[in-house]
């Protein structure tokens, strides 16, 4: 197992390499100008010192690599010196970004808590809805819970966020005036009445996330205990006089989870990269919205950045989901 | 003997067993009736559906309820009646006192735990056995079935035996707690002849071991040539010839049965022989049968076949055939 994992870890320096080449290359020949967010009245000579000055002139293997040498070595000693406050990070030239003229790195370490927060509670809060809903589901298949359940789940699967968002805006926030509609990000959890606060504006949209977080896994839940339940096992394991408890949650759901788990490790990288849409219906200032106004303003450093950190992710979380795969399966051994 | 004690380890009596699927009822079991002495072998014969393997998950209600329904009858096992009992004293029976093997060992045990997880299990659960206690019993028993270099081989998962080790496993399971009888389904057919044959030496040299009684269902009759001290031949649900062994051989009594026999191929006589088959299906019973179940099929039926179902008669010591044919004057029986 070490030695696939090493194997596979090695595998993914070339795999990301050609991946940040690909992000930087499609990002690049995309039509957009550095200097279009300024204001009209600047002259088209200044704006060509400006294009000058953040080096979009050159040619684009240049760039690539000079881009490439900063996200890879500079920008990770700066990373590193700002967790342990040891002096290692070098001096010289950042990834900038171009509508905010600040590093790169400090605009998505700024945006990493608030995105982790309110997406990562709601996957987690939508991976223990769904667990219980899918194991009682196909345990007791096509009862009402079931049928209600399913449905729902489908409901959940098949309306877009961007929908769910704004309909529970329309409820809880307008019409009831439970919720406040934005998540302020600027709130600071002190005492017991600002915790209360921050439950308050951080339950629709881990809400609205988690029931679509919950929709997806749930089905495969459902469907993975549904596969085992069936299984001639699970009646060597009621001959053996078992109690259903210990045949379902220990003979069945031990099962069951092999490929759950593997599709919630493999959704991760989707926490990281936040909701787009839906930080954009509350108002969180995360990372998905980062990136969307980075693509708005033709801000080409900061999509490349928050691409490749994507990429980076994805590529480990499959590792991670394999690895686990291994781990749960007795029957796959990759030495 | 004391008083009030029966001389059978199990005694079954007209038992019913009726699945309500959408397309209305299937009545699987109709009136099954049988006994068996302490340390006796019954072989259960028939072709594929006619209810050798329903009846045995039947009374040790293995079957899935719903659809599965006990309708009647009663299953008389150490002075309780099995078809009554509470769910809870029924699993302290399964796999304590009634131990079962089945027939595909290849799916029969759970993938993800070691074969002495899945041997110690019935152990301390029914024996309050300690983890190291049963651990030693554990090891004991794979050496009771034959597998060598035990106590290492307990931490192996099932993938890591061939198919006739890991029937052994199932084995040992089955007689983990020291049954009074055992139910095997059919143990032998998915092995290969040699496998087979070597599963067959084992359980014979197991119940002379541990004397326990044993029901062995299967389909192939040189098994039960070799192996059985009485067999019961079933069809449509209900047991229409039951005798000892060599009685059944030399002298069947129901058309089906020496329809089966005629079935066996044999090794000497005429190569262009073709293999004799019944033709026809064995029947889904709709309802419960008012007439004979297997009339459609057979050649010797007459006119009141179709208006009664036959009752069991004697037809020996120990011998009795449901049909209204008497095969020993040629004619219909007078009753």
């Amino acid at each position: 197992m070490l030695t696939y994992t090493i194997r596979r870890l090695i595998l993914a320096i070339p795999t990301l390499l050609f991946i940040s080449f690909i992000i930087f290359l499609i990002v690049k020949l995309s039509p957009s100008d550095p200097t279009a967010g300024l204001p009209l009245t600047i002259p088209p000579e200044v704006r060509e010192q400006i294009r000058q000055s953040l080096g979009v002139n050159d040619p684009i293997l240049i760039q690539y690599f000079k881009w490439l040498k900063l996200m890879l070595w500079d920008e990770p000693l700066h990373l590193l010196e700002g967790w342990t406050g040891l002096n290692v990070a070098p001096d010289g030239a950042r990834i900038i970004s171009y509508q905010t003229r600040s590093p790169v790195m400090e605009l998505i370490m700024q945006r990493m808590p608030q995105t982790l927060w309110v997406v990562g509670t709601s996957y987690i809060v939508g991976i223990l809805i769904a667990l219980p809903l899918g194991i009682i589901s196909a345990y007791k298949q096509y009862s009402i819970f079931d049928q209600v359940g399913t449905f729902v789940s489908m409901v959940g699967f098949s309306v877009p966020t961007f929908f769910t968002g704004v309909l529970f805006i329309v409820i809880f926030a307008v019409n009831l005036g439970w919720f406040p509609s934005v998540y302020n990000t600027t709130h600071v959890v002190t005492d017991w009445p600002s915790f209360v606060v921050q439950v308050k504006q951080i339950i629709m949209p881990v809400m609205v996330l988690g029931l679509y977080n919950a929709s997806q896994i749930s089905r495969y839940m459902r469907a993975s205990m549904l596969d085992n339940l069936n299984q001639d096992y699970v009646r060597t394991a009621r001959a053996k006089g078992l109690n259903e408890k210990v045949v379902v949650l220990v003979h069945v759901l031990r099962n069951s989870m092999i490929p759950v788990v593997t599709v919630i490790a493999l959704n991760i990288p989707a926490v990281f990269g936040g909701a787009i849409i839906t930080e954009q219906v509350f108002k969180v200032n995360g990372i998905g919205q980062l990136l969307i106004i980075a693509i708005q303003g033709g801000d080409v450093p900061v999509v490349q950045t928050v691409s490749f950190i994507f990429a980076v992710l994805i590529v480990l979380f499959n590792l991670l989901a394999d690895v686990l795969y291994g781990v749960l399966d007795p029957r796959i051994r990759y030495d | 003997m004391p008083d009030g004690a029966t001389p059978f380890v199990l005694d079954v009596k007209d038992l019913k067993t009726v699945f309500r699927t959408r397309g209305g009822e299937v009545h699987a079991v109709n009136d099954v009736s049988f006994t068996l002495k302490p340390g006796e072998l019954l072989g259960v014969v028939g072709e594929s559906g006619s209810g050798k393997s329903v009846t045995m998950m039947s009374l040790i209600r293995l079957l899935p309820m719903p659809p599965a329904e006990i309708r009647g009858g009663s299953v008389m096992f150490e002075g309780q009646d099995l078809a009554h009992v509470p769910e809870e004293t029924m699993r302290a029976i399964r796999g304590a006192r009634i131990g079962m093997v089945f027939q595909d060992p290849m799916t029969s045990l759970n993938p993800v735990f070691t074969v002495g997880f899945q041997i110690m299990e019935p152990l301390r659960k029914h024996m309050g056995l300690s983890k190291s206690k049963a651990a030693n019993r554990a090891v004991e028993l794979m050496e009771l079935v034959g597998i060598n270099d035990a106590r290492r081989r307990l931490g192996d998962y099932p993938h890591q035996f061939s198919g006739g080790m890991r029937q052994r496993v199932m084995i040992a399971i089955a007689l983990a707690c020291d049954p009074k009888v055992l139910i095997a389904d059919e143990p032998t057919t998915a092995l290969d002849v040699t496998i087979q044959a070597q599963i067959l030496e084992l359980i014979k040299d197991l119940r002379q071991k541990l004397g326990m009684a044993i029901v062995w269902i299967t389909h192939d009759l040189g098994v039960i040539a070799g192996i059985a001290d009485r067999v019961m031949v079933m069809y449509g649900g209900q047991v229409v010839e039951q005798a000892p062994v060599r009685e059944l051989f030399a002298n069947p009594q129901h058309p089906y049965t020496r329809m089966l026999l005629e079935t066996v191929p044999h090794i000497r006589g005429e190569r262009s022989e073709k293999l004799r088959v019944i033709q026809g299906q064995p029947p889904m019973m709709g309802k419960a049968p008012d007439s004979c179940p297997f009339r459609v099929r057979c050649p010797h039926a007459f006119d009141r076949c179709a208006e009664q179902n036959p009752p069991r008669f004697d037809v020996g010591p120990s011998h009795d055939a449901a049909c209204f044919w008497d095969f020993k004057t040629g004619a219909p029986r007078h009753v």
